[in-house]
């Protein structure tokens, strides 16, 4: 059995690191070309964001109760559990609605798109695809990358709506809170900076689904096995690589909007 | 343009060589059946052809353009002239057979219109399938799938036909209909086409027989006829081509590989 050097190891990720960055500047420059498939593009958009909305509302909920919550404790100690609504607002929309958001599509999303491409490939169906004159990465890859940056844009926003009403209905009926008292200070909390930075996330998290999920997707081999492999390792990168952006993103806008 | 395809030279190796040297072209009309042992690079020369995969060594013309050296976005436009049948018939799982075999149509028009509909039911028609056109291809058995497939290549009229092993792993009864509908291709059509098979009593049925449009059905030539069918051999051997001709010049041919092979 030969044995696998350090060498071959670092040369294996750079080779993943470039062909991931060819396939994800490639998606994107299809964007400025014919054909493009609307048709495909709708039915991602349905399958990712329509098909996510019942989890991320549930999920969203259980959040924003959960921090209200978590924190009544320590804002009552300081006498300050009116602040409650401001809170839950400053971390649903910079931080968890995205990030929790991101990793539940990525988990979803990514991995199935990793499945059902990775099958396509091991079952030759793209080199059938390429034989016949249709780019997989137009018809297969840019619909999705299209499809999940605006859905998850759009499920960030309900996610952070419904963890704000998960926060109210804990406020108001566990904790006592005014419903105005809860409202008003959620709204105002929130400067253009935080909703910035809310929306602005959702775009990089879903164009690293997209692209992290076909990509593993696209490059599976070995049978039935090689496609279990390329779904988990699809969920994985993504979840992480969404994670350390979301690190870089809000370092990155704190400076700018001189917080 | 006379000559639809060209290997000059042609070399492949992963980790170790796999075809060196070939060289060997495909005329217009003309049929070569693609003959030698599992592993000797056949469908790896049909995706060269293709421009699936790139040469390491080696020049590749393609309906007149070198595809060896285009780049795999520019290569779109002259695939579509190309029709290949792939070993697994490669099917669109989640597609109907209609939808599979209108694929290259619904290209141009987003959707299936009622001439493609209509151009579908002829093409099926063709291959004897005209009422599977709503299933999908996990309901078809094996030898249903490779005729889909046949479906597919053909529809579009291409300029060349790619056949990877279609009769491979199917019984006797149902490869025996896959090659005669090869040869109802052929003899109808007369597209050129490449065949790749490691079955050579198909290779030896395509050479003997044609198709007859009166008794529609496939007969073997009479002793004697001079019908010539333009189909030849090309046997691979160790990465390189050993014998390039018909099927008379093959059984005249006295290198003691060839005899071994043969028997």
């Amino acid at each position: 059995m030969a044995i696998i050097s350090l060498n071959d190891i670092a040369k294996d990720k750079v080779e993943a690191v470039q062909e991931y960055s060819l396939l994800a500047g490639r998606s994107l420059s299809n964007l400025f070309a014919q054909p493009r498939y609307l048709a495909d593009t709708l039915l991602q958009a349905d399958s990712i964001g329509v098909g996510s909305l019942p989890i991320v509302v549930l999920i969203g909920l259980f959040t924003g109760a959960v921090l209200a919550l978590q924190t009544s404790s320590t804002l009552q100690q300081f006498g300050s559990l009116s602040l409650t609504g401001q809170l839950v607002s400053l971390s649903m929309v910079r931080e968890l609605g995205p990030v929790l958001t991101g990793i539940l599509v990525a988990g979803r999303n990514a991995s199935g798109m990793a499945s059902e491409l990775g099958s396509m490939k091991v079952t030759e169906q793209i080199d059938a695809m390429r034989a016949m004159g249709v780019d997989p990465t137009k018809k297969l890859v840019t619909p999705r990358l299209v499809a999940t940056v605006i859905m998850l844009f759009f499920l960030s926003i309900i996610s952070d709506f419904v963890g704000l009403v998960g926060g109210f209905l804990i406020s108001n009926f566990l904790l006592g809170l005014n419903p105005n008292q809860y409202w008003s200070r959620a709204y105002q909390a929130l400067r253009f900076g935080d909703v910035f930075m809310g929306l602005s996330k959702p775009v990089v998290f879903g164009f690293i689904i997209a692209s992290v999920g076909c990509y593993y997707g696209m490059t599976a081999r070995g049978g039935t096995q090689g496609v279990g492999r390329a779904t988990t390792q699809a969920v994985v990168s993504a979840s992480v690589l969404i994670v350390i952006s979301d690190f870089f993103i809000t370092k990155l806008l704190m400076g700018i909007f001189h917080y | 343009m006379d000559t639809l395809l060209r290997f000059e030279d042609v070399s492949i190796g992963f980790e170790q060589p796999v075809l060196d040297g070939i060289s060997f072209q495909l005329a217009r009309g003309e049929t070569k059946i693609l003959l030698g042992e599992a592993g000797t690079g056949k469908t790896l020369i049909l995706k060269l052809a293709l421009g699936l995969i790139k040469p390491d060594a080696g020049r590749i013309t393609t309906l007149g353009e070198v595809i060896s050296e285009m780049r795999e976005q520019d290569m779109y436009l002259l695939r579509r002239q190309i029709g290949m049948v792939f070993q697994e018939s490669a099917l669109f799982d989640s597609l109907t057979v209609e939808e599979n075999v209108a694929y290259r149509l619904i290209e141009d028009t987003g959707r299936i219109t009622d001439e493609i509909h209509a151009r579908v039911l002829e093409v099926l028609e063709f291959v004897e399938l005209a009422q599977t056109y709503n299933l999908f291809p996990s309901e078809l058995s094996g030898g249903m799938r490779r005729r889909v497939g046949i479906a597919r290549a053909i529809i579009s009229q291409p300029q060349v036909l790619l056949y990877d092993s279609p009769t491979g792993g199917l019984d006797p009864v149902t490869s025996n209909t896959i090659i005669e509908l090869v040869v109802k291709q052929r003899d109808i059509y007369k597209t050129g086409s490449l065949l790749v098979t490691h079955r050579l009593q198909d290779a030896f049925t395509m050479a003997s027989h044609y198709f007859d449009r009166r008794l529609k059905k496939m007969v073997p030539l009479e002793d004697g006829s001079r019908r010539d069918l333009h189909t030849s051999f090309l046997i691979l051997r160790e990465h390189k081509v050993i014998f390039e001709g018909t099927a008379t010049q093959l059984l005249r041919c006295h290198a003691p590989y060839l005899r071994e092979y043969l028997s």
